[in-house]
């Protein structure tokens, strides 16, 4: 039986064509007991709607949260925007009575009530609160060592700093430590707080591009080997827009992009194939060589 | 509004001049009494959330502060109508860097809820809001995509409770703005 259960809350992204996300963290949680319970009749978070209609936006995270309560199990995103918009309407719900009767109001229709039993985490959350560091070390049977990582954390897993009220969001330090665990090395780079951009892209593609090949460039510039996202909107932006990024600044990067789960999976032994790497978009195995 | 619905945005420059018949004295109430938007009026235009922001650092126009300024002024038509505010990116470096806790990124949401109201919303998101009510995911996942699934292990992915979907998008008011934008 296992200790730690979540429900596995996998937004729009991962599902649509990020599923090497899924695959990965399946395998890793799966090996570290974890267990990941289906989230059924869920529905988007509810943040793209949120520049067009708060209210839309308010009520379709609030009947997520309230179909967690009904299994009574806490949720686990994959997504940096689906934790950042559940766990706020959530902390929103659960603290401001007058809002919690408007959303409940509009919950009515729908035979729901939100009631504030339980709480939302992302996956990082999970791996270094819940899961903790010390068995996370114990099932590294491969290390890392020979590799040079950057990591890129985003947004909403850590800002609104005062709502989330996790990691300091000008220094986020969790993933870090997360990428140390596996043996890896973890570099520095300029600017790395910086957004992906991904969020407007539908509306103007130039800004995102440029900041995701700024973000490139610093990470290339210190040496890293591989960067490490945590979010399918950024791994989008960093990974199936590389080519694009290359040909628009005419420029060679091909660094590869894994998610956290891929990497830790390496370390834990998983093979490339069992992490779902030949899915990634930039080409992964110059990374893979035998030390 | 017409390049937005091209689903591209472009970036337009201000007239310089500022005409007291431009101004809605109301309007910073108007956005002060929506969630999130409340403290407008406490912006003292340090301009920390434009120095700080991302999109400002690659964009000519975007400019967080002036989008504040322009909301304590009143000039709502001008405000509402410009595709700049669909610049956001919503990383809320602005909500974490001022000093005022003024939460910038809110009422930028605040403007385009309300532009939205009043106009019409970039195409993208029509697109977005018919997809979730077509299926509960903000997009058209594949087929092909879903056998996939079934290929690499992965558990059937869950169908959506369309009807309450449909439920939420009417009691909120967003299905009749989305008819308006039909017509």
């Amino acid at each position: 039986m296992p200790e730690l259960k979540y429900l596995l809350f996998m937004g729009c992204v991962v599902p649509y064509r990020i599923s090497s996300y899924e695959i990965s963290t399946r395998k890793v949680f799966d090996k570290l007991g974890v267990e990941l319970v289906e989230m059924p009749e869920y529905n988007c978070c509810g943040l793209p709607l949120d520049p067009v209609n708060h209210d839309v936006m308010l009520t379709l995270a609030a009947r997520n949260l309230c179909l967690a309560e009904q299994q009574n199990l806490n949720i686990m995103a994959l997504c940096n925007g689906c934790f950042g918009t559940l766990n706020h309407v959530n902390k929103e719900l659960k603290e401001d009575r007058k809002l919690k009767e408007k959303v409940n109001g509009y919950l009515k229709e729908i035979g729901m009530e939100f009631k504030g039993t339980i709480t939302v985490k992302h996956l990082i959350h999970v791996l270094a609160e819940d899961i903790g560091f010390e068995k996370i070390k114990d099932n590294v049977q491969k290390p890392l060592t020979q590799l040079r990582v950057a990591q890129h954390t985003g947004c909403h897993v850590v800002r609104p700093g005062k709502i989330v009220g996790f990691n300091d969001p000008e220094n986020p330090t969790t993933l870090k430590n997360l990428i140390k665990v596996t043996g890896a090395k973890c570099l520095d780079y300029m600017d790395e707080t910086e957004c992906c951009g991904a969020p407007i892209i539908g509306v103007n593609a130039e800004i995102p591009l440029q900041l995701a090949r700024e973000k490139l460039d610093h990470v290339r510039a210190v040496g890293a080997q591989v960067l490490i996202t945590v979010c399918p909107f950024c791994h989008m932006m960093y990974d199936l827009n590389q080519p694009r990024i290359e040909r628009t600044f005419n420029e060679q990067f091909g660094i590869p992009i894994l998610h956290y789960p891929q990497l830790l999976g390496l370390a834990m032994g998983f093979s490339p194939a069992e992490l779902a790497l030949e899915q990634l978009r930039v080409d992964a195995s110059k990374i893979l060589k035998p030390d | 509004m017409a390049d937005i619905e091209k689903g591209e945005a472009k970036e337009t420059g201000q007239r310089a001049v500022l005409k007291i018949t431009d101004m809605d004295p109301k309007f910073k109430y108007e956005i002060s009494k929506i969630h999130g938007a409340e403290k407008v009026m406490l912006c003292f235009q340090c301009g920390t959330c434009t120095a700080d922001c991302p999109i400002a650092r690659f964009s000519d126009f975007y400019r967080p502060r002036k989008l504040v300024r322009m909301t304590q002024l009143g000039l709502k038509n001008r405000l509402l109508s410009n595709d700049v505010i669909w610049l956001c990116s919503t990383c809320f470096t602005c909500i974490d860097h001022c000093p005022q806790d003024v939460g910038v990124a809110n009422i930028v949401r605040a403007l385009r809820n309300l532009s939205v109201k009043e106009g019409d919303m970039p195409v993208v998101f029509k697109e977005l809001a018919s997809n979730i009510l077509k299926t509960g995911y903000a997009y058209m996942i594949p087929e092909l995509r879903l056998k996939k699934r079934e290929e690499q292990g992965l558990p059937t992915l869950p169908k959506a409770n369309l009807e309450s979907v449909e439920k939420l998008f009417n009691i909120t008011g967003f299905s009749k703005t989305l008819e308006k934008g039909r017509t």
